[in-house]
């Protein structure tokens, strides 16, 4: 740490100016929020290229079963299952989690709040790093003999607690540390998010002035701080069932397995709405900005999401209907279950009223944020079959609840990244993004989507199970229809991430040779926008100040139609 | 080291300093862990009659002493703020030393109980009683350790009179330990 | 640390200052509710009404290390001086606690339950001997 960069302090509210800080400090060792931003981004993206890959070997193998994967070889049953369990888990806690709740928190929460960084930067670099070790563990876990950890996302003991179950005696614990690594990295994120939030918003910046986006992000924050302690304390307990030989969620020797279950989804469902949120608002942002128009209702968004927030605690043992839970309290979830809809609807329907009426661009972004309200409506919709206890004891563990969380996932951790990046990517880069291959991107991804998880809920109103390496080995589940539809699905998986490459191939033309971005490309009203693109260190010479709320777009009587938050009148 | 503190840190919107609001933080994501572990433990304690039988090889003693130390090492820490609070550095250093003693002489008495406990066959894998007892206890205890090295840093900082506000939120940290273990006592040692 | 002048300045403007109290009494307070505690369930042990010698354990064992976790919260960490969303957060955690308690405790407390049981519960558990006197490790109903 000998080149530290010198801060020079001038007057009260001026940030201070630097020598030209290494590499490896600007870039690795950097406190910076807009860094270790795009440290996570970056980390979020390559996870997802990982999980991607994986998806891609067992969707072949599930189209054509036994025959050799490029790129990978035969598929065992032991591979398979490494397969699907760490594709599930990266796409949830190294894929949605950093890019969703820590790559865009750290990038807008200052930016939005209109402060120069983090509360707490080295906290927050620390967050990081942790997360990166995480990465690495979860990685070094494919190589020790065993090989990966096979017991689902899930880890439901005894096949996860017992490594004569599982056959992955390193891989299981190395499994869980990685895990929980990745929720330290996260507590440590969400304590910096929440407080930078709750104290360092711009003079002038009341709460309801505060950018939709901010509140989702720190909302989801709070809400994964309050789940996620008893799972801490559960992997604890799980791994000393492995390591130790307790019997914690061992029914033979006085343990119980359905209490991890409880535990689990305890976080596991409110953890559902913590990265739904983070998309939710920045939907939010993109389409006022694109349809001109000012948020239809923002104190009504905003209570809905807590709202959200309070209620997803109480539902989860909806994921555990035919574990044999109690009758009496598979119908109390039932109904908590169907209620919880209500909010998630609500906003919706808000996102509709807004742009009612508006004058509407369609560009890449605003593309992006309108096919996250289609999509993600039809994996609420068949969510409210599943949330019924009656018909989810024939739902349950079929492909049809695989896509229905597809269908809320993929809208969330996929478009809506994609949304958020398409937007604030000038802003990142001072670049702009090519119009013309975005949109090319877009249609290829989205059609494909819908290509690969439709087929899948046929298959599984059908009674095609998850979790099944070779559907081939069950009569019933082996007739062309369904050999047809899981083809089907496989061929629009590969077109998916061959569209990838477009992306890919967009972004790196465009940081080259892109059109120069200038402060406010899109004429909006939050304080990111004020900043240089990129903002420099500091983010502002001097810091704003606020006058007014993030929406007010098309005010009568001025002569532009927005209103930046920051100008007096 | 002269790494500046943004003027983010330096703001307080929400009328809290920003130490002491994420301080709460933590307290609040801590609850939930510790919380996760101890309802795990009254479920099953309140459905094995054996729970009882074992607990009774506890040492009620050991633990009522144990209590009496961190009780009195809270006692200590609050007297740092005090000081802390009217300037007085050196003070602050001099109590926060002696809460860090309550913190390892509770480490020094729990490795000697384990210890005895492990020698007369009761070990973490002996029942679920006992995995509760090592796990829980064990867990807090870990917190208690990284107090005392917290609270060296920031007493070594407050000698200098310097950072003397985080006198105050390792205390609130301290305090927070300290109340874990007035649940976890009787749920370990008395509940026979 | 050059801004350490400045740093002073932060800590005093916004937040309640706290207003110190008589620390010595509040922890004389707490060593006698600790030798209650200790010594209640003792006493209850010798008493031969079992509902009786079980309120007085309760009370003394849990009903005062609530009464001792408010002392400290209040006299110690002083939560009455910070903005009043904190006691909430602290209660609405707790909160969340009960939930996953009720939520769970249908399911975890049983030994049997639909389509299973947890043989190592049931030697412990009066009532499914009951039914099953034979002491055979059920599944076949
Ligand atoms: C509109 C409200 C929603 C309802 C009513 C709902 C309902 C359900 C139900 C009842 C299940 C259990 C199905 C079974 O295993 O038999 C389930 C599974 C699942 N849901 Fe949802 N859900 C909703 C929204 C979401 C959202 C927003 C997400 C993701 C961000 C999500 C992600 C998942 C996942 C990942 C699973 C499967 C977990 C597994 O077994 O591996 N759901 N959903
Ligand atoms: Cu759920």
């Amino acid at each position: 740490m000998a080149t530290r960069p010198v801060e020079i302090r001038e007057g009260h509210d001026t940030p201070g100016h630097h020598e030209e800080p290494s590499f490896f400090v600007k870039y690795l060792w950097s406190t910076d929020h807009k860094v270790i931003a795009m440290q996570y981004l970056f980390t979020g993206m390559f996870m997802a290229l990982v999980g991607g890959f994986f998806s891609y070997v067992f969707r072949m193998q599930l189209a054509w079963p036994g025959e050799s994967v490029p790129l990978w070889g035969l598929v065992t049953p032991a591979a398979y299952n490494m397969l699907i369990t760490n594709h599930g888990a990266i796409m949830i806690f190294w894929v949605a989690m950093p890019v969703l709740i820590a790559a865009f928190g750290n990038y807008l929460i200052p930016l939005m709040l209109g402060c120069d960084d983090m509360v707490f930067p080295k906290l927050n670099r620390l967050s990081y790093q942790i997360f990166l070790l995480s990465v690495v563990v979860l990685f070094s876990s494919f190589f020790v003999t065993g090989g990966g950890f096979g017991g689902a996302w899930t880890m439901y003991p005894p096949l996860s607690g017992e490594a004569a179950y599982n056959n992955t005696p390193a891989g299981q614990t190395i499994f869980i540390v990685a895990v929980a690594l990745e929720f330290v990295a996260f507590l440590l994120g969400g304590i910096n998010f929440v407080t930078t939030a709750m104290n360092s918003r711009a003079p002038g910046m009341k709460l309801y002035d505060i950018p939709m986006v901010v509140w989702m992000i720190v909302i989801a924050s709070i809400m994964f701080m309050a789940s996620v302690g008893p799972l801490v304390a559960g992997a604890v307990m799980l791994i000393f069932d492995q390591t130790l030989n307790t019997a914690f969620f061992d029914p033979t020797r006085g343990g119980d397995p359905i209490l991890w279950q409880h535990l689990f989804w305890f976080f596991g469902h409110p953890e559902v709405y913590v990265v739904l949120l983070p998309a939710v608002g920045i939907v939010a942002e993109v389409i006022t900005v694109f349809a001109r128009k000012k948020l239809f209702a923002y104190k009504t968004v905003l209570y809905t999401a807590i709202a959200t927030g309070v209620l997803s605690f109480t539902v989860w043992a909806h994921h555990q209907f035919i574990a044999g839970i109690d009758p009496r309290m598979a119908n109390i979830f039932t109904v908590t279950t169907l209620l919880i809809s209500i909010p998630i609807a609500e906003m919706m329907f808000v996102y509709i009223a807004t742009l009612y009426g508006g004058s509407i661009t369609f560009s890449t972004p605003m593309l992006w944020a309108l096919s996250f309200i289609a999509t993600f409506l039809v994996g609420g919709v068949t969510g409210i079959f599943l949330g019924a206890s009656g018909s989810d004891i024939y739902l349950h563990d079929t492909y049809f609840v695989l896509a229905h969380f597809h269908y809320t996932f993929y809208p969330i951790a996929i478009i809506g990244t994609f949304a958020g990046f398409t937007f604030w990517f000038p802003k990142m880069f001072g670049r702009h993004l090519n119009e013309t291959l975005g949109k090319i991107h877009f249609w290829l991804t989205i059609i494909a989507f819908n290509g690969i998880f439709l087929p899948l809920f046929v298959t599984g109103v059908l009674g095609d199970n998850r979790r099944i390496p070779n559907h081939q080995v069950y009569p019933e589940l082996d007739n062309p229809l369904m050999n047809g539809l899981r083809e089907v699905a496989t061929v629009f998986l590969v077109v998916m991430l061959l569209a990838q490459f477009v992306f890919f191939y967009n972004v790196v033309v465009s940081l080259v040779r892109g059109k120069k971005a200038e402060k406010n490309p899109w004429k909006s009203n939050t304080l990111e926008w004020t900043a240089d693109s990129p903002p420099p260190h500091g983010n502002w010479k001097e810091l704003p100040t606020v006058y007014r709320g993030p929406y007010e777009y098309g005010v009568p009587g001025r002569s532009e139609d927005y209103w930046p938050q920051n100008v007096p009148n | 080291m002269s790494s500046a503190r943004p003027i983010a840190t330096t703001r307080s919107a929400s009328g809290m300093p920003t130490g002491r609001l994420a301080v709460w933080w933590v307290i609040a994501s801590e609850i939930v862990i510790f919380g996760g572990i101890l309802t795990s433990y009254v479920m099953y304690r309140l459905a094995h009659d054996s729970f009882a039988e074992q607990a009774a090889h506890t040492n009620t003693w050991i633990g009522a002493f144990n209590t009496f130390v961190l009780l009195t090492s809270s006692l200590m820490a609050v007297q740092a703020h005090k000081a802390a609070d009217s300037g007085d550095g050196a003070k602050a250093a001099r109590f926060l030393h002696y809460t860090c003693l309550g913190g390892i002489l509770f480490i020094l008495v729990k490795s000697f109980e384990w210890a005895s406990e492990i020698g007369r066959g009761y070990t973490i894998s002996s029942s679920p009683f006992w995995s509760f007892y090592y796990t829980a206890a064990g867990l807090h205890a870990l917190h208690v350790i990284a107090g005392v090295v917290i609270m060296f840093i920031v007493a070594a900082a407050a000698k200098q009179y310097r950072d003397l506000h985080r006198v105050e939120l390792i205390g609130v940290y301290w305090h927070f330990v300290d109340v874990v273990w007035i649940f976890l006592f009787p749920l370990l040692y008395i509940a026979k | 640390m050059s801004d350490h002048a400045e740093n002073a300045g932060n800590e005093t403007h916004g937040g309640h200052e706290t207003h110190h109290g008589d620390y010595v009494r509040v922890w004389k307070v707490l060593l006698v509710l600790l030798v209650v505690s200790v010594v209640g369930p003792i006493v209850a042990s010798a008493i031969e009404h079992r509902p009786t010698a079980l309120a007085v354990t309760l009370s003394t064992a849990f009903g005062i290390a609530v009464v001792k976790a408010y002392m400290v919260v209040k006299n110690f960490m002083h939560i009455q001086f910070t903005q009043r969303f904190v006691p909430y957060l602290v209660v609405t955690m707790l909160v969340f606690m009960f939930l996953l308690f009720a939520g769970a405790a249908p399911d975890v407390m049983k030994s049997e339950g639909r389509n299973w049981v947890k043989p190592g519960w049931i030697a412990e558990n009066a009532d499914y001997r009951a039914h099953h006197p034979d002491g055979s490790a059920g599944g076949a109903h």
